[in-house]
């Protein structure tokens, strides 16, 4: 029998493809194993108890869409989480982009420096979260703190920061551009890795800076722009520790051994969903409605990632 | 020939998503062990004890406590954890395992209802009468209640606070004020008097600040001093129905603006220091009237106050001064976990703590927190200290009240709260309005916790 005769024998093909799709799971199986244990199961349980009434002791009973309809009509916290997470994973990742972009062409610009001014950006976001927002809200207080003290001096009436509801989700902004490093690091690379011979050619033909950066540049680095939005949206729909301790903080509410903490100061500005699923589920152990919560946030994410993922929202190239 | 093949993939698809979803149902496996009462109490054997104490002084209070416990049961060895709040303990009784408590202890007495209801804590019922104890006689009213949730006891007072009204006697002297006021009209006359503004803007001193969100200023807290019953027979919340509702909200209101309105008085909070630390707004002089527990004057007397002062019960609304020397009651309460498989034994360590007399009056005496048994509360060991003495009359007084348990804890506390503030900065417009919709919400809120 010939060696073209056997090939086309179709038992011994499918033979040899399921061999081929055995040797592929099992290389995908740690992975699978992976996202079944810690991805595929809690979300579906997440799905399940969002249906049931649960307090993490007694069985769980099924309630049909009560919890649903808990969470979305009864409970008066759900509307000012959501807007607040919204509102955050808008201004917050756009105005972390955008900084952390500038920041970056900033220290590709500079001749003179540089180590210290890419270690002065970089410093901050290795502070530990929680010492650097204590730090914030120290600096912010509008009673004791020196920024506003010497805003005062210089005749500024300056806001009550994180004790002004309209103030306190901008203050959180601050926050985390000072901790701008991260972002810096990774547009640092990105720009330094724009072949210099487009920007010849590019001036060459007349370009400006500006056109340099929007013709060269940007098409080079929408790739990166995309991950830091991508990445951005995805934490900051988990955004919690910050908001929670400086809410805390600047409340001045006594926290002892036995108090619940309550996050949102001012007037709930501070609120967001992940702080209500922890409430809900560790606090009040209603799993049912904290379940909802968590999928609802879960379809928020899915949806805004779709959203940036499609290639008109502009941040993918053709090629991806 | 293709139909085989995709229909295997389907199949592959389909057992990959049930053997996911079979999975599901066990998440919900985390079902405490229960735990027994047949153990000998004689018997050698050690017992963990989870409380929240964390200053040094108050865990040497209850080091010595067990040490005088483990004299008198010298087959019991009694581990103490300190520190742990609500949160780790509901979820520690709620994972079980060999390492949980056998006694508990906490300071929230609202979630005894959810301690209660969903079986964490054993009831105490049965242990009561096997000793003998007639709960009501030994305990004050209000403390058993708010030990119990729908007729089951499942906690035990371990001492109580009482709140009261500290006041500064060199402020009160320089404005003319001869005694601490007995009603809210006076505590609102009293309180503008005593309130020092700046030439500049701002305050030096404030008379006496309603704002909720300062150190102890919870709604209820003041609510207490009009005797509120916040929820009906069938459990469904009355604040809007109460016209003592709106009375409360409104003096807290009047208060505000007799000492220049809500936001100047909340920017003032600001440079407040941490509440026990020696930054405390009443200690560094910035308050002249104050509402705290009975605690406080101990941490007054050792950070050595440069100034003179003394205690007295809050005022009362206008129309009821008879019930003068009331005022709000909370406390630690302590249960038996309902996964001890030492449940005698925890009992004898719970007996010790909270109906033996000398050790009750001594444990009050070291941590400055008002005795919970009616014997210790007349014991003449107690501290002599008229400023201390205040508090016990506080606990004494049949008018004094606590906030009552409930299925979800200290839920309907956290709503009652939002709303305070909500009122305190002017949200709220339509008062009656506004209640109504924190019934509603409390209500749902307790639906949902029941389902």
């Amino acid at each position: 029998m010939s060696l073209t005769q056997r090939a086309a024998d179709p038992a011994a093909l499918r033979r040899k493809r399921a061999r081929e799709r055995w040797c592929t799971l099992g290389f995908l199986s740690p992975w699978l194993v992976g996202f079944s244990v810690f991805f595929g199961y809690p979300l579906l349980a997440t799905v399940y108890f969002s249906f049931m009434h649960y307090n993490q002791i007694e069985p769980p009973t099924f309630v049909g869409l009560r919890n649903w309809a808990y969470v979305l009509t009864q409970m008066p916290l759900f509307g000012p989480a959501l807007w607040n997470t919204v509102w955050l994973v808008v201004v917050m990742v756009a105005l972390r982009v955008a900084f952390g972009l500038g920041v970056g062409l900033l220290v590709t610009k500079i001749k003179a420096g540089v180590g210290f001014f890419r270690t002065a950006f970089y410093i901050p976001y290795l502070a530990p979260p929680v010492a650097a927002t204590v730090a914030f809200v120290f600096l912010l207080n509008p009673g004791t703190g020196p920024v506003n003290g010497l805003l005062a001096r210089i005749g500024i009436h300056a806001p009550n920061w994180f004790n002004d509801p309209a103030w306190a989700k901008p203050s959180l902004v601050l926050l985390s551009l000072w901790g701008i490093g991260d972002l810096m690091v990774i547009f640092m690379a990105a720009l330094l890795d724009v072949p210099r011979e487009q920007y010849e050619a590019a001036e060459l033909d007349g370009a400006g800076p500006l056109s340099r950066f929007r013709y060269v540049t940007w098409p080079n680095i929408t790739p990166i722009v995309m991950f830091a939005v991508v990445t951005g949206v995805v934490q900051t729909m988990q955004y919690y520790t910050q908001a929670l301790v400086a809410g805390k903080l600047a409340s001045g509410v006594t926290i002892g051994p036995g108090s619940q903490i309550q996050p949102g100061y001012p007037d709930h500005s501070t609120l967001t969903v992940p702080q209500l699923v922890w409430s809900l589920g560790f606090q009040n152990f209603n799993t049912g409605a904290a379940c909802v919560l968590s999928l609802v946030l879960f379809a928020l994410a899915m949806a805004v990632t779709t959203l940036l993922m499609r290639k008109r929202a502009g941040l993918l190239a053709a090629e991806d | 020939m293709a139909c085989p093949r995709t229909r295997s993939r389907t199949t592959a698809i389909a057992a990959a998503v049930a053997a996911l979803a079979a999975l599901a149902p066990l998440a919900g496996c985390a079902n405490p062990s229960v735990g027994s009462a047949r153990d000998d109490p004689d018997a050698p054997v050690t017992l963990t004890f989870w409380h929240g104490w964390s200053e040094k002084s108050e865990v040497k209070a209850i080091d010595d406590s067990i040490a005088r416990f483990e004299k008198l049961h010298p087959n019991i060895h009694v581990k103490a954890v300190g520190n742990v709040d609500d949160a780790t303990m509901n979820q520690a009784l709620r994972a079980g395992g060999d390492d949980a408590p056998d006694v508990v202890s906490s300071f929230t007495t609202t979630n005894v209802g959810q301690f209660c209801s969903s079986g964490m804590w054993a009831d105490l019922d049965p242990f009561l009468h096997k000793s003998r104890i007639a709960k009501r006689k030994l305990f004050p009213r209000t403390l058993v209640d708010y030990t119990q949730y729908r007729g089951k006891q499942c906690a035990l007072p371990l001492l109580a606070d009482a709140y009261g009204l500290y006041y500064n006697k060199d402020a009160f002297r320089r404005a003319g004020i001869r005694r601490p006021p007995h009603t809210m009209s006076e505590l609102k006359r009293d309180a503008a008097k005593l309130t020092v503004r700046r030439k500049g803007g701002g305050y030096r001193r404030v008379g006496f600040m309603p704002n909720f969100r300062l150190y102890q200023n919870s709604p209820p807290r003041l609510f207490a001093q009009w005797g509120p019953r916040y929820f009906d027979g069938r459990g469904r919340s009355r604040l809007s129905r109460d016209p003592d509702t709106r009375d409360y909200f409104r003096t807290t209101n009047a208060l505000l603006k007799a000492q220049g309105g809500y936001r100047a008085l909340e920017r003032f909070r600001t440079t407040f220091g941490d509440e026990m630390s020696s930054q405390n707004a009443f200690l560094t002089g910035k308050l002249a009237m104050h509402m705290d527990g009975e605690w406080r004057g101990l941490m007054l007397q050792q950070a050595g106050a440069k100034f003179h002062w003394g205690t007295a019960p809050l005022p009362v609304p206008d129309d009821r001064p008879g019930t003068y020397g009331r005022g709000f009651l909370t406390g630690t309460v302590a249960g038996i976990a309902n996964s001890s498989r030492h449940q005698n034994a925890a009992w004898e360590l719970l007996r010790f703590l909270t109906t033996d007399t000398r050790q009750v009056v001594r444990f009050s005496n070291a941590i400055h927190n008002v005795p919970s048994t009616r014997p210790a509360l007349k014991s003449p060991r107690l501290d002599a200290d008229p400023r201390f003495r205040t508090f016990v009359h506080i606990a004494r007084n049949p008018h004094s009240s606590a906030e009552p348990p409930t299925v979800n804890g200290g839920q309907f506390t956290t709503a009652f709260q939002d709303f305070g503030y909500d009122v305190e900065s002017g949200k709220v417009r339509d008062l009656r309005k506004g209640l109504r919709a924190l019934d509603a919400r409390i209500d749902a809120d307790t639906l949902q916790a029941r389902n």
